[in-house]
């Protein structure tokens, strides 16, 4: 029954190529929130299994026994696979464990740091303006939300285009994108392969806000070239900058215009991939559930309270 | 030419768009140049409106053309050169973090990107 434990820990392996085909075959809002619950439920699963082996390990040891209140020994595989993977599982939850605190430390502090800096430029409505010479847009929540575009942003864009840009920000606030990207930053801290599910995710949600905008400004065209010119204008001024490294793959801008100047799909072609994720989700659930069970009926057993 | 759908939106997000137009622009502008320099579809008055509004809240300023105004932005008073608003914004520019948190608008390029985009661009015959 302990190998049972070893499915939420190889279960999101199997995320990042069902991810992407969720962006590819379901609308932008449902792949979302789709592939964001099941990191999550997968990142919580694996780190149950870990926290799982530790105990088991633990309760081997005199101390721990004598603490649980163990009065035989507890029934597991062999001390061979038990030691080795508690100390294993231990190290990983710290590693987990470190960077979460890490990462969730690092992301307060570069909300409060954009917060400061939208609290003080001039404002009409939701919008901020910052006094910049690099073209940059976000959409900042909190209350009330804010859209923050610089200066060289607007300029680099004429009027319908900066339309596209502000309903593109709306549709990242009105949809509560931001919770997802939380969820999916630090999921991807409980499990290695849950990282490249976090890049899914934020192009997900920057599918989602463009379907929005392309709605609102009733022109797919037009949201296309307003992005890819507000990419370029970027690029344009961002390229003498230190520290700045191209990627070699093809990277989520293009993808983005792309898959607007295409038709929209239809939402029923992807029936199968949201079956699959469910699967996934379910199976990394009940192995979790199960183990559990099954390590709580053995300490029974151990502290003579059931029959085997 | 107006259009209903435009003027029927919430004020807070016209007034975005106007100080985003008087932003945009290199000169002060008179409410006839903001009209058509929106991507929304206003009727002139109601660009009059909102100009009066954001001047009143002291967001624009505005000095005499001919028998009317022409606006332009003004930053913030205790910020007059911006510099503030540069400097911090140069310090989250080097913060990783910070596109994981907020959703930008455009993530970077790389040189293969760049080239796909000119030429989606170019055969949108723009």
């Amino acid at each position: 029954m302990t190998a049972l434990l070893l499915l939420p820990l190889l279960l999101p392996f199997a995320l990042p190529p069902l991810a992407r085909r969720a962006l590819d075959r379901l609308t932008p809002v449902a792949a979302l929130w789709s592939v964001t619950g099941c990191a999550v439920l997968l990142a919580g699963c694996s780190a149950a299994a870990l926290g799982l082996f530790v105990l088991l390990g633990l309760l081997e040891l005199p101390l721990f026994a004598a603490l649980g209140e163990l009065v035989h020994p507890l029934r597991t595989a062999s001390d061979a696979f038990v030691v080795p993977a508690a100390a294993a599982s231990a190290g990983a939850l710290a590693v987990c464990g470190w960077a979460l605190v890490r990462s969730t430390t690092g992301q307060v502090r570069a909300f409060r740091a954009a917060r400061a800096e939208a609290g003080r430029g001039p404002a009409a409505g939701d919008l901020r303006v910052v006094d910049s010479p690099y073209p940059d847009a976000y959409a900042l929540p909190g209350r009330p939300h804010r859209v923050v575009v610089t200066t060289a942003m607007l300029r680099s864009l004429d009027g319908s285009e900066r339309e596209v840009l502000f309903a593109h920000e709306r549709a990242h606030l009105a949809g509560g994108h931001h919770y997802a990207l939380v969820a999916a930053e630090l999921a991807a801290h409980c499990h290695p392969a849950l990282r490249r599910v976090r890049d899914t995710v934020g192009l997900a949600a920057e599918r989602a806000a463009d379907e929005a905008a392309a709605v609102a400004v009733g022109d797919r065209r037009l949201t296309a070239r307003a992005i890819a010119r507000a990419a370029l204008a970027g690029r344009a001024a961002r390229t003498a900058r230190p520290g700045f490294a191209p990627g070699a793959a093809t990277g989520p801008v293009p993808q983005r215009v792309q898959a607007l100047l295409a038709a929209p799909r239809s939402p029923r072609a992807g029936r199968a991939v949201a079956a699959l994720l469910v699967a996934c989700a379910a199976v990394s659930c009940v192995a979790s559930v199960t183990g559990t069970a099954d390590v709580h009926h053995r300490v029974e057993v151990a502290q003579g309270e059931e029959r085997p | 030419m107006t259009d209903a759908k435009d003027e029927r939106r919430p004020a807070g997000e016209l007034e975005a768009s106007v100080l985003a137009a008087l932003w945009a622009a290199d000169a002060p502008r008179t409410p006839g140049q903001v009209q058509l320099s929106l991507g929304a579809s206003l009727a002139r008055t109601t660009v009059t409106t909102i100009l009066t509004r954001l001047y009143d809240k002291g967001v624009i300023g505005r000095r005499r053309e001919g028998r009317g105004y022409a606006y332009f932005p003004v930053q913030d008073v205790q910020d007059a050169h911006g510099l503030t608003a540069r400097r911090m914004h140069s310090e989250l520019d080097r913060d990783s973090d910070r596109e994981r948190v907020l959703a930008r608008f455009v993530a970077q390029l790389s040189p293969g990107d760049e080239r796909i985009l000119r030429n989606l661009l170019e055969s949108d015959g723009r």
